[in-house]
């Protein structure tokens, strides 16, 4: 039995992380699919989500109107978040037009560092490894205050990145740059159950 | 962090720009109300105008990037990104728009082009450059310039979708050719459609464009744009179609439903109930050569 990987298909970069957790996988050892979907009845199959990089805006009114809340909000697996992702998944945005979906104790700034002439490559320090990572910051958004049951990740003078229980959030993009190692911790704290990274 | 760490501008930050609109509409507006409009009903993005194609048709005269006041009043008003339209080959145009702080840059044949023997060169720009093309070859010099997406150009402002759906296939098959050639053939092609080797190469080998291709030019109900996407575009501009509708708001919703389930056609079905009607269409055959909008450009 291996593992479902849902990638949630209703807008954005869903291609590319479809092809990092394939590539993932792989490198791990493990067994597994990797797959999207558009339907909030796909979501049960699943053992880990992917919110994907793409339009908060757009995304959080789909999710609305395909009725993906409520099931995203009792979904018991591990979701791996991106860019817009992390702007949904938080408890908090500080832009009334996102719903965020509160499954992760943080508090999420959209659009932090400007526009897309201030979009970057800028070198994320993950705590535990002593290699920088490339962060791609596209349009990013910040974590703006990670609460006590949140634990930070990554570093770029801001905080960047987060874990919670299985649950990983990313301001940047590791799905563009071919750089497995946050694939790799995520897929490697889904059946640990810890609380620090 | 200092600033010699940052690396702005990049082939990836550009194109990974681009990858973030997939699966999305992308809509013309002209001011702050419509550009809420678009917004609320969830564009990804939108491209700020003057005038919708439609209207620059009728206007006639030299059509030119829009007034700056006009562009930020529209950045101002939405979160999304918002893109600005430069005249082919207009590069100050193109630095006017990057410094007023555009995220995308239109290079694009509805406009009077400025310069009929070269475009932009986009690599010298920080932000990304969308380009039209009517066929793979066209698609391909355009990367080669620097583009970090494609459109298919269509005919804009005539509600038309014929030429969107003649230009999707001609860079299908296209590259579906090319993946039955091995380098000395698609080496002959490249001379043929005068396309850079490597790109093609590159095309074959992905069995698509090496960039993200939206379809554009002449896209007016949620069944036009789920054709596209079908025909595999990875999202859709919308110009004329929404603001030229008898209900933008409701037209707006339901394209961005009917790129969103573009397979599904009970969804396409219930989203296209009762939106009244679709912009005023023009006959394309009976366009003066002189304003043919796709032949602009090559």
């Amino acid at each position: 039995m291996g593992i479902n990987i849902g990638v949630c298909a209703l807008q954005g970069d869903v291609s590319e992380h479809i092809m990092a957790f394939k590539a993932a996988l792989s490198a791990s050892g493990q067994e597994g699919e990797v797959f999207s979907f558009r339907r909030a009845m796909d979501i049960p199959r699943c053992d880990v989500i992917v919110l994907p990089g793409g339009e908060s805006t757009t995304i959080s009114r789909l999710l609305r109107k395909n009725e993906m809340y409520g099931p995203l909000r009792a979904f018991k697996g591990g979701i791996f978040a991106t860019c817009a992702g992390m702007v949904l998944i938080g408890r908090e945005v500080d832009d009334p037009r996102v719903e965020p979906l509160g499954i992760m104790d943080i508090t999420v700034g959209r659009n932090a560092f400007g526009r897309q002439r201030d979009s970057c490559e800028m070198a994320v320090t993950i705590i535990g490894d002593e290699r920088p990572f490339c962060g791609y910051f596209i349009r990013a958004p910040v974590i703006t205050s990670v609460g006590p049951e949140a634990v930070p990740l990554c570093y770029a003078d801001r905080v960047v990145g987060a874990v919670q229980g299985p649950h990983m959030a990313l301001s940047f993009h590791p799905e563009l740059g071919g750089d497995l190692r946050l694939h790799l911790l995520f897929l490697k704290r889904l059946g640990a159950d810890t609380t620090a990274p | 962090m200092k600033l010699e760490e940052l690396r702005f501008g990049t082939e990836l930050v550009k194109r990974g720009f681009v990858a973030m609109q997939k699966g999305g509409v992308i809509m013309d507006v002209v001011n702050a109300e419509q550009a809420m409009i678009a917004e609320e009903a969830g564009a990804v993005a939108v491209m700020s105008l003057e005038r919708v194609p439609s209207d620059i048709r009728k206007a006639g005269g030299v059509a030119r990037m829009a007034d700056p006041a006009k562009v930020l009043e529209i950045i101002d008003s939405v979160s999304i990104p918002v893109m600005g339209k430069t005249r082919i080959g207009h590069f100050v145009e193109a630095q006017v728009l990057e410094a007023l702080g555009v995220d995308m840059i239109d290079e694009s044949e509805v406009l009077t082009p400025a310069d009929e023997d070269y475009h932009i060169v986009k690599t010298a720009f920080t932000v990304p450059f969308v380009c039209g093309a009517r066929n793979l070859g066209e698609a391909c010099r355009r990367i080669n310039e620097g583009a970090a997406m494609i459109r298919t150009k269509g005919e804009a402002g005539t509600g038309n979708v014929v030429e969107a759906v003649r230009h999707m296939r001609a860079i299908t098959s296209g590259i579906h050719e090319l993946q039955g050639m091995d380098d000395i053939e698609i080496a002959a092609r490249a001379r043929a459609i005068e396309a850079p080797f490597e790109i093609l190469k590159d095309c074959a080998v992905r069995g698509r464009l090496p960039v993200v291709n939206f379809s554009a030019g002449g896209i007016a109900t949620p069944c036009d744009a789920a054709m596209m996407m079908q025909l595999g575009c990875d999202g859709v501009f919308v110009g004329s179609g929404i603001f030229k509708s008898e209900t933008p708001a409701e037209m707006a919703l339901a394209i961005v439903e009917a790129v969103n389930h573009y397979d599904d056609a009970s969804v396409i079905a219930e989203v296209s109930r009762g939106l009244g009607n679709a912009m005023p269409g023009l006959d394309i055959h009976k366009i003066p050569e002189s304003e043919v909008l796709r032949f602009r450009g090559n």
